[in-house]
């Protein structure tokens, strides 16, 4: 990857999690810890990776993407928002009465969004259903989270997705670690991610969620796998980006008071600046 | 004797005949394609054919990203299963995104026979009324269930239909029968009572009529086939007219045309009222004329009820 490119992700992921967290601040509401560890993730997919066209949002032949993670929406909505979809700056109405932005995505309210998920464990069939509908003609996406993998129909769609060689279907895992009650591995063991997806037919890749070169690599490879899905299983930070967010489980479902809101905003505007170096 | 057809056979024929006409359907399965009757679609439209194995949450999902492709999906389990096992994925998948995927479950009832209480599902109209967006259809016979078919296939959004397994008599003729999706139709004109039936109830209905007459009752009878959005302006002339109504379904009494009719009876037009169905009980196995005696989805069972309402309106 280019130095300019990387610079430019780096630089767009730096503003979807400050988006993303003024969402969820704006709203005393929402997901701040899933949204920042998926930043760099829905940044490379929506900046660098799908065949995609904010001016043409229901083009037939788009890649599609789903976040089967729906409570990540905040990073979701920035990350369309930064890319053109809209007005990034309406995600400050997210959660409020009269706001097309739900606490979940909702594809019938927002411009961009491809399904409307929430309920875990669903987005990856969606994207199944996509993928067969576009073998041959666009590929799909999906995120999932790593404690939605305890959901069963995960692998009811693992099953359906190597059976039918989706080999234009990609999910990604945001592999942070924690949900919403503690450790993955302390709540029900959902591991090993990689080992499972194969055995279930599927190819799978490793890497860092924080590495866009990795990202990238992971993503060409999977352009070059035949005859299976392929499942990338993303280690990332949950709260990434924010000091106290980081690896703290009880930034799931939290919304930060002022003063923390204020300490992540100059935490991720010092980071920002740092990388104009 | 009128002929005999499955309404699950209507299906599988219906849906080949569908298949020609709309390029964009597609059609899934949980491993019952024997079963449901959708195997004919899949002989005549293998690539358009997708068994999903026993996983109904996931096929239904996976229906959901087929239609927001531009596909008419029609996927296929028990009602049990399809309304049951799957209803997360219906609400949020399917419903709240109106997708236009029509769910049709097979096997609903008590007429799933020998199986028994675990594949006899009788909550299925209830689960799927309470859903907004969702069409409810409960076809009686061959005719009605192709015509809702075909309605189906046209209506933008969300279908949930339900057929049966036993084979029941053709009581329409294709020639002249007209359907429309909300629109419920007087089989028969009466005065005293308005009997209200649906699916493999009109039968029952229609012989009930008979015996009432005998006895010097005039009963009207009525076919819901679309249980949701219901027919409210012809259930409320007709109560208007007979004074007294009778639900009869194959269904248990909460839920389903029984609760849909006292609902728009009760803020509409309040008349005596009794419902005919399975009163709250799960079923068992056994013969299906045996577990329609046993239940009381019986012709009989429909004229002492009838009774009881015309005699509440003195």
């Amino acid at each position: 990857m280019d130095s300019i490119k990387l610079l430019e992700l780096k630089k767009t992921a730096v503003n979807v999690r400050k988006w993303a967290l003024t969402a969820v601040y704006k709203a005393q509401s929402g997901h701040p810890g899933g949204s920042l560890s998926l930043a760099d993730i829905i940044t490379y997919l929506y900046f660098a990776e799908m065949n995609i066209d904010p001016k043409n949002p229901t083009d037939p032949m788009r890649d599609r993407f789903v976040l089967s993670k729906g409570h990540c929406s905040p990073a979701y909505y920035a990350a369309l928002g930064l890319r053109g979809y809209f007005d990034v700056k309406g995600i400050e109405t997210f959660r409020q009465i009269d706001s097309i932005f739900q606490g979940h995505p909702d594809m019938k309210g927002v411009p961009g969004v491809d399904m409307s998920t929430g309920s875990l464990g669903m987005g990856i069939s969606a994207a199944c259903g996509m993928a067969l509908a576009g073998r041959g003609k666009y590929r799909v996406y999906t995120v999932l989270g790593d404690g939605e993998c305890q959901e069963g129909s995960v692998w009811e769609a693992a099953m359906l997705a190597a059976h039918y060689k989706l080999d234009n279907l990609v999910a990604m895992i945001d592999f942070n670690g924690l949900q919403i009650g503690g450790n993955i591995t302390d709540v029900m063991n959902p591991t090993p991610f990689d080992k499972k997806f194969e055995a279930f037919g599927w190819h799978a890749i490793v890497i860092d969620g924080h590495d866009f070169e990795q990202i990238e690599a992971a993503l060409n490879e999977a352009r070059t796998v035949k005859g299976q899905p392929t499942v990338i299983i993303c280690k990332t930070a949950k709260g990434k980006g924010v000091s106290y967010m980081e690896n703290n489980y009880k930034w799931h479902g939290n919304a930060p008071k002022p003063e923390q809101y204020e300490q992540a905003m100059n935490e991720l505007n010092a980071w920002e600046v740092s990388l104009n170096g | 004797m009128a002929e005999k057809i499955a309404t699950r056979e209507s299906y599988g024929n219906g849906l080949v005949e569908l298949g020609a006409k709309y390029p964009e359907i597609v059609v899934l399965d949980a491993d019952l394609a024997e079963s449901t009757k959708t195997v004919y679609f899949k002989k005549a439209y293998p690539d358009r054919f997708f068994d999903c194995g026993i996983a109904e949450q996931n096929m239904v999902a996976v229906a959901a990203g087929l239609a927001t492709c531009g596909k008419i999906p029609f996927c296929s389990s028990f009602a049990m299963f399809a309304s049951g096992r799957a209803f997360d994925q219906v609400r949020n998948a399917v419903a709240y995104p109106k997708l236009n995927v029509k769910i049709c479950a097979t096997h609903a009832g008590i007429t799933v026979g020998e199986d028994g209480a675990t594949h006899q599902c009788l909550e299925d109209m209830g689960i799927m009324r309470t859903i907004p967006n969702m069409v409810v259809l409960n076809p009686g016979d061959d005719v009605e269930a192709k015509a809702a078919l075909r309605a189906a296939a046209e209506h933008k959004g969300p279908v949930y239909m339900r057929f049966g397994r036993a084979p029941v008599p053709v009581l329409f003729d294709a020639a002249t029968f007209k359907f429309e999706i909300g629109k419920g139709q007087i089989l028969a004109e009466g005065s005293d009572v308005t009997i209200v039936a649906t699916g493999i109830l009109l039968e029952a209905a229609l012989a009930a009529k008979e015996l009432l007459a005998n006895e010097g009752i005039s009963a009207e009878v009525i076919d819901i086939c679309t249980i949701k959005p219901i027919d409210r302006d012809l259930l409320l002339a007709s109560a208007a007219k007979t004074g007294a109504v009778v639900t009869a379904e194959e269904h248990n009494i909460i839920g389903g045309l029984g609760s849909a009719v006292a609902e728009v009876l009760c803020e509409g037009l309040p008349v005596p009222m009794r419902r005919v169905g399975v009163e709250d009980q799960f079923g068992r196995s056994g013969k299906v004329p045996a577990l329609l005696e046993f239940y009381g989805l019986t012709a009989e069972n429909i004229v002492r009820k009838a009774k009881e309402a015309v005699t509440m309106k003195k």
